[in-house]
């Protein structure tokens, strides 16, 4: 039986400073990596709200990789460690909704690591691949009742004699 | 039929609390009598479902509809009432957000049939019959209305043109809303009726700078009364929680619990809840942090999400956990 290719859809939130220019340098560098990451450029990894990952996860990524400064070298001088610790909730609540924490990633890459920030980014793409799909959506599908209750809404409408 | 206008109270996965919440406008309730006819309310008087199907559409001037929507019944009547309503209002925690049987989405139908059909101490089930929705029997047809798996917010099943949060909501915040209704000062369809701003700005305990070690729960401190109770340790959700309940809980020395749901502008109060809290735990070591986090809030959901789970951004646990896949492997794209 055929079996539809299954490429993992990661979004990534990348800091302006350090990982997006990363990012670029690998890019300029010629360095190949899995091209599934679609990167969002932000201000700083503090600005990445959980809702921004979870939102992400709703409408259909499979995994979300965020990407700052190394400890200590944030731009704006701490905000990555509020992204380390809001991260450790974050995966923590996941696990409990039944999330593998391995669908969130998050990486330090400074400007110039390249060909690091590729590196975990084929790491990453390839654990999403093992996990295989989340399709979120299809866990909120619930079997349409819309046709039997708009039934139930006629009938009882009739047997009323309601005037519409 | 007098020149009154008619008002529709219903319950859907709900506790009653609501109905309290309601005669808790104690004397008030009469000026409420003498604007309104009350119509439909199987809490309190002998209507039925059918009486609303009679009534021609918009016949109701205000439906108070409190409950979330875990059945075809509840679906039903939610759609009935949008149908027959002029004006909805989304009232109470489950209706807004799923409350506390919103949380129930970390499980699912299932599970929930064989704990409350077959596995609790007090059930007697040797058959192990579980309801179905229909049955044939001695040349009957019997129908039961579907269970779902996922419950879901009066929101997300028909257009609901107005929400009042809270668990239940606050005798003084239904009364600013029936004000409202009576001389037409209501906001913008679609919104919440209700204060913008979080139960932080109604608190009165003394606030500086947080810095936490270990989060406590409530049994092993007995709070000072003065400080803020998230620099005590304690995980309130004043911070992610809209204001209206004039910080009730903190006022007694208990924690925010976050029955009002998230504050005006927040998708997913959970989310909001996280970012507050990583602020203020103090420790820039990766372990530590996830110690403290594991260690501190033994159950994510039922605290980041107590009240609104079926509201959040994922709305559930998953129905297949990550841990629980034993797919084959998928094929790789050639390298």
């Amino acid at each position: 039986m055929l079996r539809e290719i299954y490429e993992p859809k990661i979004v990534g939130f990348f800091c302006n400073w350090c990982s997006y220019r990363a990012a670029d340098g690998a890019g300029t560098a010629r360095i190949k990596y899995a091209p599934n990451v679609r990167v969002v450029r932000l201000m700083c990894s503090g600005r990445v709200d959980p809702a921004f990952v979870l939102k992400a996860l709703a409408l259909g990524a499979d995994g979300v990789l965020v990407a700052g400064c190394h400890p200590g070298e944030c731009h704006y001088i701490e905000q990555n460690y509020k992204t380390m610790r809001r991260f450790a909730m974050l995966q923590h609540t996941l696990t409990a909704l039944g999330i593998s924490a391995r669908r969130v990633r998050l990486v330090w890459a400074s400007a110039g690591e390249g060909a690091h920030l590729a590196r975990e980014i084929d790491r990453f793409v390839e654990d999403v691949r093992t996990l295989g799909p989340l399709h979120w959506q299809t866990q909120l599908a619930e079997p349409d009742h819309t046709a039997e209750i708009d039934r139930i809404l006629v009938e009882h409408a009739e047997a009323m004699e309601v005037g519409r | 039929m007098s020149d009154k206008g008619t008002l529709a109270i219903y319950w859907a996965a709900s506790c009653g609390g609501c109905e309290i919440g309601i005669l808790a406008l104690n004397e008030k309730i009469l000026d409420v009598a003498a604007a309104f006819d009350i119509v439909f309310c199987p809490c309190i008087m002998d209507t039925k479902a059918r009486d609303v199907e009679h009534m021609p559409d918009g016949h109701i001037d205000v439906c108070l509809f409190n409950g979330g929507i875990r059945t075809s019944e509840q679906e039903y009547m939610a759609r009935l009432l949008r149908q027959k309503s002029k004006v909805l209002v989304a009232f109470g925690s489950c209706a807004h957000e799923g409350c506390i049987p919103g949380l129930a989405n970390v499980t699912n139908r299932q599970s929930i049939f064989e704990t409350v059909y077959l596995d609790s101490p007090s059930t007697d089930n040797p058959g192990r019959t579980l309801p179905l929705p229909e049955v044939q029997h001695n040349g009957f047809h019997l129908a039961l209305p579907v269970f779902y798996d996922t419950v879901r917010t009066l929101g997300q099943t028909v257009k609901v043109d107005y929400y009042l949060p809270g668990c239940p909501p606050e005798a003084d915040r239904v009364w600013d809303a029936v004000v409202a209704i009576l001389e037409g000062t209501l906001p913008a369809p679609g919104s919440v009726i209700g204060a913008q701003t979080t139960v932080c700005d109604e608190c009165t305990r003394t606030r500086s700078e947080k810095k936490i070690k270990a989060f406590k729960r409530t049994w092993q401190v007995w709070p000072e009364e003065s400080q803020c109770l998230l620099e005590q340790g304690l995980i309130c959700c004043g911070p992610a929680t809209r204001a209206g309940c004039q910080s009730r809980c903190p006022t007694v020395n208990s924690p925010c619990i976050g029955c009002y749901g998230p504050n005006a502008g927040v998708e997913d109060q959970g989310a909001r809840l996280i970012t507050a809290l990583a602020s203020v735990i103090d420790s820039n070591d990766a372990e530590e942090v996830e110690r403290i986090v594991r260690e501190g809030v033994p159950d994510p959901v039922g605290t980041f999400y107590r009240f609104s789970l079926a509201h959040s951004l994922l709305r559930r646990a998953a129905l297949v956990p990550d841990e629980e896949r034993h797919e084959l492997p998928l094929p790789r794209a050639a390298q």
